[in-house]
Order: C-alpha cells, then structure tokens, then sequence
C-alpha cells in the first residue's frame, strides 16, 4: 500500500510552546490509522496543520505525493481531503442537506448543484440523518451534529478523512452505530485518519496507532504493539484505568 | 526643520488623546467581542458637554471632566442594556448592526438640535513657547489628564478585584463565570467604561480643537486606526498607537490639504490590518 | 453529470413555471404603469424606488448572503455616475454605452479594491467600506477634468439624441426598471447557482466554508465586485437623468445607510426581502416625514428602525412571513 498522507518533521510552535515537535509519519491508502495522546499531545494541533488552518514552521506535508504545506484550507479539500472538528462546526441555519451540498459542491469532484445534492443524500444515509434532511442544523441534538460533521465531511467524496473525536459525548449505542459507521467508510475505500480518546474504539478500529506526546513521536504501530509499549503505558500513567484498558485493548 | 519637530510634538501631545479614545474602543472589543460603533456619538456627546458645561453652566473646562466621566459610564450602561445585551453571543454582524443604528439616531438628534455648524469652546491656558513656536496649554494639559486617566485605568484593571473580573471575562467567558464572575454584570461595565472614555476624550478634544455634530465620524476612525495600529484588546496599545498616529499627523500636516487627512488615515487603516493583523504594538496581551 | 441540451431547456421551462418568476412580474408590471397614463409624478416616486431597490438587492449579496456589512455601497452608484456622466458629456459616448462602460469600470475597480479589504474581517471589513468611499470621494473632489469639488452641469443637448429631455426621462426610467429588474433577477441567479449556496456557506461560517472547500478569497471579491455593477449602471442613469453631478451628492453615505435598513426590514439573504422592504420604508418615511421639521429625523427613522430591526426581528419580514405562512417559502423567497 502506498503512502497516501506523509508528514516529515513537522514543527509547530505558538509563541513559546512547541506544538508539534519534529513529527514524520505516514498514512497508508486504505487503512485506519488511529492517532492517541495525552491531553494537549498536539492532536488537534495536527489535524489543523494538514488541513490548512495553521502553517507550519518547519517540515512538509505531502498528500498522494504533493506537496501542500502552507496551501488554503479550501485547496486542500478540493484535493480529496476532509475533516470533522472536535467543537462541530455546522453551517447552523442551514439544513442538513444544504449542510452536505455544500461540501458535495466544493469537495473532490466539484459538482454542479444537482448532482451534490445526490451526493449528499447518499452520505446523509450512510450516516443514519435521512429521515432529519430538512432539518436546520442548528436544531439537532449534539449526536445529530456529529453525525451531521461526518455525513458532511463524507459528502464530498474524499480519499482520506480526517476524524476528529467523533465520538465524544456519545451514549454507547450511538458510539456502535458511529463505528459500524466508520467501519462502513473504510469498506469504501476511504482511508481514515482518526483521533479518539475512546480506548476501546480506537484500538479496535485501527489498523496501525501512532501515539502522540508533548508534540512528539511516542510510538508507532500495531495497536497491539502500542498496548505494551512500556512507554506509551508510562505516558498514560496518570491514568492506572485508562493503562489497563490500553492493555486490555478491548 | 525646526517646524516639523514642533508639529511632531504637537502630533505626539493630541495622539495620546487619540489613544484615549481608543482605549474606550478596545476595552469594549477585548471583554466581549464587541465593535462600538456608537463610539463616534460618545465622542461627540463628550464635546457637546462640554459645551453646555461651560457655556450654559459656567463650569471651568476642566472641571467638567469628573461628571462627564461620570455620565458617559450611566450613558454606557443604558446602551449596553438597549443595544448591546442582546447581541452577545449572536453573529458579530449584529452587534455592529445595533451599535451602528444607535449611532445614526443620535447623530441624527444631534443634528436636529444643533445643527451642523461648528462649535468651539475657549479655554484660555498659557502655552509653553519654544523658539517661535508655542505649544497649546490645553494641548500640554489634555495629554497630562490623558496620561493620568491612563494610569488610573492601569490601575483599576490591575489592582481592583473588579478590573481583575474584567480582565478575567476578556480572556475565556466561560472559565470567568465558572468561577463564579457574574459576566453579565461584568460585560455592562466594561461597556459603560469604554463609553466613559469616549466622552472624556470627546471633551477633551471638544478643550483644543472646535467641533461639529458631524465631528465623531472622523475621530471614531481615528480611534480605529489606532486600534489597528495597536492590537485589538490592548490598552497600552491603543495609548502607543494613538500617539503613533498623532506622530504620523504631525509629520503630514504640513505637507497635505486636509482634505486627504482622512483618506491616509483610511489607507493607514487598512495597510495596518492586512500587514499587521495583531497591531503593530501587539505586547503581550492586557 | 452533464447538462445537455434538453436538460437546459427543461431547465429554461421549470423556471417559467415557478411562481416567483410571474411576481417578480408583476412587479415590474406596476413599474410601468406610469407609462400608460402619463403619470410623472408617479413617474418620480418609482424611480427613486427603482433605485432603493437596485441598490438594496445588490448589497443584500454581500449584506445578505456573505454577511458582510458594507456602509460605502453608495460608491458603487457614485462613482458609476461620475464615469458615466463624464463619457458622455466630455467624450460625447451615447447614453447606453456609457452606462455599461461605468458598470463594467466600476465593477473590475471594486474587484481590485475588494481583493484587499475583503481579507478584513467582521467591523474592520465594514470600516473600510466606509474608507473607500471617503478615499473615492475626497479624490473625486480634488479631482479637476471631473470638475472637483464644483461636480460637472450636463447640458440640455445631450438629451437630444434620446428625442429631448422629456421624451429622455421616459427612456431613462424604463432603464432604470430594467436595471432594477436585472438586480432581483441576479439575487435569484446567484441564490440557486453554486457560486451563491458558496456564499451562504460563508455567511454562515466563514472557517467552516472554507474547510469545506469553498475558495472564500475569490468568491468574496466576486460577490463584491458583482454587486457593484448594477448600482454603478444605475447611478449612470440617475445623474445623467439629474444633469448634474457633485461629490457630496454621489458618495452620500446616507442612501448607502437606507439601503441596508431597507435589506435588514426586508428580510436580508431573501429576494424579494429588498423589494419589499424598499417600499415599506419609502412608506413608512413618507408617512412619518410629512411636515419640514422632521426632514432632519430621516436618519433618526433609520436608526429607530434598523434598532428595532436587529433587537426584535432579525429575519426582516419575510422570516415574519414564512413563519406565518410556511406553504409560501417556496413562492416567494
């Protein structure tokens, strides 16, 4: 599988904290990789670098083999690559439809009006909103705004999807739901980049982790591999429970 | 040469009076987002108080300023309530909206009661001479009350368990009222505090130069070049940008029709924004 | 997805067939009523409506749909007075050219000026309208082939190529209907294209639009740049109409700061929001205004008004409208 998304020595610093700190890694075409951290590891942090919302101060990102370090977050969703935000973000007195059109326009493959509409009924179903389609956004519950980020970000077609704790605040049926979901997303095609404190989740969803700590590299790998990394586990000490789930790896 | 540094340092003395007026603007915009564009009519409310304290009143000038400090904070207040309270937290578009639209009524009664003709208020102060040049004694004093006003808002903010719940509110809201800051109490405040600071400034400007119902447009675009100038929510920067712009006034005013004052200013504006998003003057942050 | 040639004339017969269509109509109907009786009173009242409601829709794409305060629209009609007034009267250009020319040099400046303040954002963005129209103004009257701060007088003879001045202002004024009619067809235009559903994501959130792919710089410029166009054509018509052209006439903020009262009354981001709110302010001003004293209140009425406006009902009427009458969203939007 070749590389789809590759960061090399990313570096990021606001004022005098360093965000990112000399980060390389890389996201195969096809899988789900899983990026876990502390708090204030720099994950988010991340998510805005690729997606063009911060600059980076050092180091590139390459998608598919380009080149978009420091390129507008709207060129880079044109490019096939999407995101959803840890504080959804919905276009609020817009409905859900118009919500997915939007982003079915402007996406991958640039569609005329009437056709992203199609594509963004196909992703509203996928995600389980059919039956809320006129709905104005701002009046869905807060799952029904996160479904509404993800059926956005999906309307658009993209080849790699940036997944930004989906499931925060979610009761354990809508977390089922969200990861058949996104298990579903995968069957796709798309591969998944996805940031979740939800250990359970995570790990069984991913392929390969990558752990995140003060901005740097911890550890890389199988989530098996990571479990017992004897350094993750240390970095997560401050929570005995949260260790014996990541060893547990249910 | 000697003329262009007597008006640089004219430009420096009124600039600080600019930064007063700017601090109103910033202050308000730091604590809850908010643009006052009512700012202009608190200037000119400012004068015209002036005005009627000294002619109608027979108060010394400078006398005048306690109670006018005092009114423009109750003037403040009975704004935020009308047109800014329910704006919080709604698009920013709206609160410009409101803020704006009671502009307009007041300028609009304003000029329905005085008309458009220029007033000047006289206020006889020994000035301080140096080679041919004199500088206004009302110059020297404004920029000395300025200076003064200044400290005591330094002061306030920094040393008063209340300017601490401003400073509070500005930097997370949530955080503020989580801890049990009552922000609305807190946001009123600061609004009818920015408020106060236009009007003194107003009236201070009202003791060294003459003035229309018209004259706010032109000093609450000032105000917002300094603001520009100086970053957003920082007070020490709106009093540097202020005196940066009466720097840049002084050196083009011997050259420029005025006419073209307020295109610079304008230009200055919008140069300043694009290349210097968080002000030339962005010190660390309150 | 294609469209071929039958899907465009499905398209062109769907659009006969929707209802707004037939209103916007019937609008332009009651415009030229005047013509047939000869009316020139009424005549006069309308084309100040006409424009009211050129000005106010085309700020309503900026105002309405990006959500972007603009203060100084009123440069856009000025300045395409002056150009058009100037072309004619010192080039000898005929009316129609000079018209489109003003539109078409006005729109390109504003696209150029636009590109610079549009990276502004909120008040700041709302500001600097301001500032342009001050910077074109103070230009414009130290500016002597334009005749300063004196303006420039248009002689009787230049209405002769229209048949004279009366038969002039005829002309004049079905133009100026047609430019109006153009300004609510082009608010509906750019509402159901994908340029437009482009800007109501921006106006919505603009960070979130442009995560969303929308390319937020450019569509802003253009939106600015196209909603200078048919005021600029507009103000062409008006001065030229007026013989006379002044500075402090043409940038008068004033008519800029109705038009957006008239948006938000209307119901901003709607089409028929500016019309409807144009006529209901030009009654509502003649009602209030009638006796001398008051001329002076014109903008305390305005300020009164956008106040409550934005305090109690936000949506203008047409949000009061379509909640009251949900079946009638589709008709009138």
């Amino acid at each position: 599988m070749t590389a789809l998304l590759e960061i090399q020595d990313l570096t990021k610093r606001f004022g005098g904290v360093l965000a990112i700190d000399h980060l390389s890694f890389a996201v195969k075409e096809g899988e789900i990789l899983g990026l876990i951290g502390p708090n204030g590891a720099g994950k988010s942090t991340l998510f805005n670098l690729i997606n063009g919302i911060f600059s980076a101060d050092r180091g590139r990102i390459l998608f598919r083999g380009v080149d978009i370090t420091g390129e507008p977050p709207y060129r880079i969703a044109r490019r096939g690559l999407a995101r959803t935000h840890q504080i959804v973000q919905p276009l609020a007195e817009m409905t859900v439809l118009e919500n997915c059109t939007v982003s079915a326009c402007f996406g991958r493959e640039n569609l005329a009006v009437a056709g992203a509409r199609a594509a963004a009924r196909e992703a509203a179903a996928l995600v389980g909103l059919e039956d809320r389609l006129a709905v104005p956004a701002a009046q869905l519950t807060i799952a029904g705004k996160k479904r509404l980020e993800l059926a956005r970000a999906l309307a658009s077609r993209p080849a790699l999807l940036l997944l930004d704790e989906v499931l925060a605040g979610l009761n354990p049926t809508e977390v089922e739901h969200m990861i058949s979901v996104m298990r579903g997303i995968r069957e796709r095609g798309i591969t998944i980049l996805i940031i979740e404190h939800l250990m359970h989740a995570i790990m069984s969803l991913s392929q390969r982790i990558v752990v995140l700590n003060s901005g740097q590299k911890l550890a890389e790998g199988t989530p098996a591999e990571v479990a017992n990394d004897p350094a993750v586990i240390e970095a997560y000490l401050g929570d005995p429970a949260l260790a014996a789930e990541l060893h547990g790896g249910r | 040469m000697a003329g262009i540094l007597a008006s640089i340092v004219d430009g420096l003395l009124v600039g600080a009076v600019y930064g007063l007026a700017a601090m109103g603007i910033t202050l308000i915009w730091g604590v809850m987002n908010v643009v006052n564009l009512t700012h202009g009519a608190l200037i000119v409310a400012g004068m015209f108080a002036l005005y009627i304290a000294t002619s109608a009143l027979g108060v010394p000038p400078y006398l005048a300023l306690p109670p006018i400090f005092v009114a423009g904070f109750l003037f403040g207040l009975l704004l935020y309530w009308i047109a800014v309270h329910r704006m919080i937290g709604r698009p920013p578009l709206m609160s410009l909206l409101s803020t704006f639209s009671v502009n307009l009524v007041l300028i609009g009664l304003g000029t329905a009661v005085w008309g458009t003709r220029l007033f000047n208020v006289a206020v006889t102060l020994p000035g301080v001479s140096w080679n041919r040049y004199t500088f206004p004694g009302t110059h020297i004093l404004a920029a000395g009350l300025t200076a003064l006003l200044a400290g005591l808002l330094y002061l306030f903010l920094y040393r008063t368990r209340i300017g601490k719940a401003i400073r509070a509110v500005a930097d997370n809201r949530e955080a503020a009222e989580l801890v049990g800051i009552p922000t609305t109490r807190v946001l009123s405040l600061a609004f009818a505090l920015g408020s106060a600071l236009a009007g003194v400034s107003g009236m201070l400007i009202g003791t060294m130069f003459p003035f229309t119902v018209l004259s706010g447009d032109a000093y609450q675009l000032k105000s917002f070049v300094v603001t520009a100038l100086g970053g957003l929510g920082n007070p020490t920067g709106a009093l540097l940008g202020g005196i940066a712009l009466g720097l840049i006034e002084g050196l083009a005013t011997p050259f420029m029709p005025v006419s073209w004052t307020l295109v610079i200013e304008f230009g200055l504006f919008v140069a300043a924004l694009i290349l210097f998003p968080r002000g030339i003057f962005a010190l660390r942050r309150w | 997805m294609s469209a071929s040639g039958t899907d465009r004339a499905a398209d062109a017969r769907t659009i006969l067939r929707r209802p707004f269509f037939w209103l916007i109509g019937v609008v332009i109907a009651a415009f030229l009523w005047p013509a047939l009786n000869g009316d020139v009173e009424l005549r006069e009242s309308l084309l100040l409506a006409a424009v009211y409601i050129t000005l106010a829709s085309n700020l309503n794409i900026m105002l309405g749909y990006c959500g972007y305060i603009n203060f100084g629209s009123i440069v856009f009609f000025g300045l395409g007075g002056y150009i058009c007034v100037y072309l004619m009267s010192a080039h000898g250009w005929p009316l129609p050219a000079a018209a489109l020319a003003s539109g078409i040099a006005v729109s390109c400046l504003a696209l150029v000026f636009g590109l610079g303040i549009l990276r502004l954002r909120g008040a700041f963005f709302a500001l600097s309208t301001i500032g342009v129209n001050e910077a074109v103004q103070a230009f414009v009257s130290n500016f002597e082939p334009w005749g300063g701060s004196a303006g420039i007088y248009l002689s009787t003879e230049l209405f002769q190529p229209l048949g004279g001045p009366a038969r002039a202002l005829w002309i004049i004024y079905f133009l100026l209907v047609a430019v109006m009619g153009l300004s609510l067809y082009l608010s509906y235009a750019i509402k159901s294209s994908k340029f437009g559903l482009g800007l109501l994501a921006i106006g919505q959130n603009e960070d979130a639009a442009a995560v969303l792919g929308v390319p937020t710089p450019l569509f802003k410029a253009i939106a600015y740049s196209a909603s200078a166009f048919l005021p600029a054509v507009a103000g062409g018509l008006y001065f030229f109409k007026s013989a006379f052209i002044q500075p402090s006439d043409a940038f008068d903020l004033t008519l800029s700061t109705e038009a957006i009262v008239i948006v938000m009354l209307g119901g901003q981001g709607t089409i028929a929001g500016p019309a409807l709110g144009a006529y209901l302010y030009e009654e509502l001003r003649g009602w209030l205004l009638t006796s001398e004293t008051f001329a002076n209140f014109q903008l305390v009425l305005a300020g009164a008004l956008l106040l409550i406006i934005v305090l109690f009902a936000p949506g203008g009427l047409m949000r009061w409208i379509h909640a009251r009458w949900p079946r009638l969203r589709n008709v009138l939007e």
